[in-house]
């Protein structure tokens, strides 16, 4: 089969580290457009290092080392891009649901005012576009002004989905998203990312393999700061390639 | 013999309760010795004469309203100051030993006694600068004064907003000056505002920085700039109690009432906004 689809994001060579701890150890792939690439692997595998490295997160933490080069584009956005730049096309899902302490609308509305969009009803639209993106609108388009805060833990979720989509990003970065959420409000989220599919590319972090499997059209094995294994979904599920791989995936361990 | 730890879990309460209420007793007497005293002395002529025949008789008007000019003086100064300080410090500064330096020299600034600020503001401010004994002179020395306990609750209102919210607003590709500017300053504001109305509170009652700085002895009118002399309540307090023979007690115990009473009321409105803050957080 021929490959028509382009490569968004390469990593080469990347080595990630704490001052003297080391993270994640020369990770070289791609990532495609409009996919969804599952990252999975037990904890301190090097997991969310990797993601917060995609949008520059972690330059937050003085303590951290990076070399080698992620392109976004073909753009290397460590050297040939400003943070700003990186995150604004790079946003990030969190782990917890983070609403800011404002109304619902305050919320999507964040990014676009920061990035100098006054137009009232131009706002509005981004606002009502982000919300049904994300499978939010109907529960909220008649109390937009009220706190964000009172919505339930899975819709505070979509609304950061939303929020993060407000700011027309290019790829979606989701760190364990559904670790605090039920069944119900997961398939909800879950819905929201293949719905997102045709014009972002995503890469969801998850300690729940089975939703790697869901969604993932690829996923990627780490295991102590090295990827192990990346491969469709059906195969990495069906035939892994690495022992290390079969063992986590059976739960010999992890 | 061994204790059942009940026994020795109420002796424990006791201890901790008499301590509680030991606190209390000084306040509970300092204020009830004030009112019993003082409240008599308290009339309308009181709070707004001039004070006359050598401040054994009339108003503490100019000593209340010199006050106020300082507070207001000192905190349009020491507040803005202290918090940029606050912000540079907690969001912008590295951990390295210039960091640590600034941070020390707030805490020794925080433990300078109130006389060596007073002889700071005549050397500097009165002196050096030549703003003779002014207003201006006073309020920059309490606002030197404020600074510490300024930064030290604006650094703590700064530091009690999540790391979350700051992420969740870079993540979105915000810059850090506009992340501060919308999701941190206006989380922390309650927390810096109140810390700051506690620290003028109590520079309000600061008798040796003014002493030097801007506190006239007797001057039975207001002030007409900033270069001029005032009366203040802690040092006109002190000049009744010390300096003129003869005076009623009353207007001694109605003076220091008077003072006690703005220093409550700023302090009452320290909780008003705190209480007001704390029903609206949601996290």
């Amino acid at each position: 089969m021929v490959e028509l689809s382009r490569v968004k994001i390469v990593v080469e060579d990347l080595d990630i580290r704490y001052e003297d701890v080391w993270a994640l150890r020369d990770l070289n792939f791609s990532v495609k457009e409009n996919e969804i690439l599952s990252v999975i692997g037990p904890a301190n595998s090097g997991k969310t290092s990797f993601l917060r490295a995609l949008n520059r997160l972690n330059d937050l933490d003085p303590s951290c080392r990076i070399s080698g080069s992620i392109l976004l584009n073909g753009k290397d956005i460590n050297r040939e891009m400003d943070a700003e730049e990186v995150r604004k096309k790079v946003t990030m899902v969190f782990a917890l649901p983070i609403p800011l302490p404002m109304s619902i609308f305050d919320n999507i509305a964040y990014g676009p005012r920061r990035h100098g969009i006054r137009n009232k009803k131009k706002l509005a639209e981004t606002v009502e576009k982000s919300l049904k993106a994300a499978f939010l609108w109907d529960e909220v388009k008649d109390r937009l002004s009220s706190s964000a805060m009172k919505l339930s833990g899975g819709q505070q979720q979509r609304l950061c989905i939303a929020r993060t989509l407000a700011v027309e990003p290019e790829v979606i970065l989701y760190d364990e998203p559904c670790s605090g959420l039920d069944p119900i409000s997961t398939a909800k989220v879950e819905d929201a990312m293949r719905e997102l599919k045709s014009r972002y590319t995503q890469i969801l972090v998850t300690n729940n393999v089975k939703q790697a499997a869901r969604v993932g059209d690829r996923v990627a094995f780490f295991l102590m700061g090295e990827l192990v294994e990346i491969d469709l979904a059906d195969r990495l599920f069906t035939a892994p390639k690495d022992k290390r791989t079969d063992d986590y995936l059976t739960g010999r361990f992890g | 013999m061994k204790i059942k730890p009940q026994i020795k879990q109420k002796i424990a309460f006791t201890l901790l309760g008499l301590a509680a209420i030991l606190v209390i007793i000084p306040v509970v007497l300092i204020l009830a010795i004030l009112i019993k005293r003082g409240l008599p002395a308290i009339s309308w002529q009181f709070l707004t004469e001039m004070p006359r025949m050598g401040m054994r008789a009339g108003g503490i008007f100019p000593a209340i309203m010199g006050t106020l000019c300082l507070v207001i003086g000192a905190i349009g100064v020491a507040l803005p100051l202290g918090v940029l300080t606050a912000i540079y410090l907690v969001e912008y500064a590295k951990k390295n030993w210039w960091t640590r330096m600034i941070e020390i020299a707030i805490v020794n600034l925080a433990g300078v006694p109130s006389v060596v600020y007073g002889l700071f503001g005549l050397g500097l401010f009165v002196i050096f600068f030549q703003f003779g004994s002014s207003i201006l002179a006073g309020s920059l020395t309490l606002a030197i004064m404020e600074l510490p306990v300024i930064i030290t609750s604006s650094k703590e209102a700064l530091m009690s907003v999540p790391r979350s919210f700051r992420e969740a607003s870079l993540a979105l590709g915000v810059s850090r000056w506009q992340t501060i500017r919308y999701v941190v300053l206006p989380n922390a504001l309650p927390g810096i505002l109140t810390g700051s109305i506690l620290g003028i509170s109590r520079t309000a009652g600061e008798t040796a920085p003014i002493l030097f700085t801007v506190a006239a002895f007797y001057l039975p009118r207001l002030p007409k700039s900033v270069l001029d002399q005032c009366m203040a309540l802690p040092y006109h307090l002190y000049v009744l109690s010390t300096q003129v023979p003869n005076v009623k007690p009353a207007l001694q115990y109605g003076t220091a009432l008077v003072l006690v009473g703005m220093v409550f009321l700023l302090n009452i409105v320290a909780i008003i906004v705190r209480a007001h803050i704390r029903s609206k957080k949601q996290w």
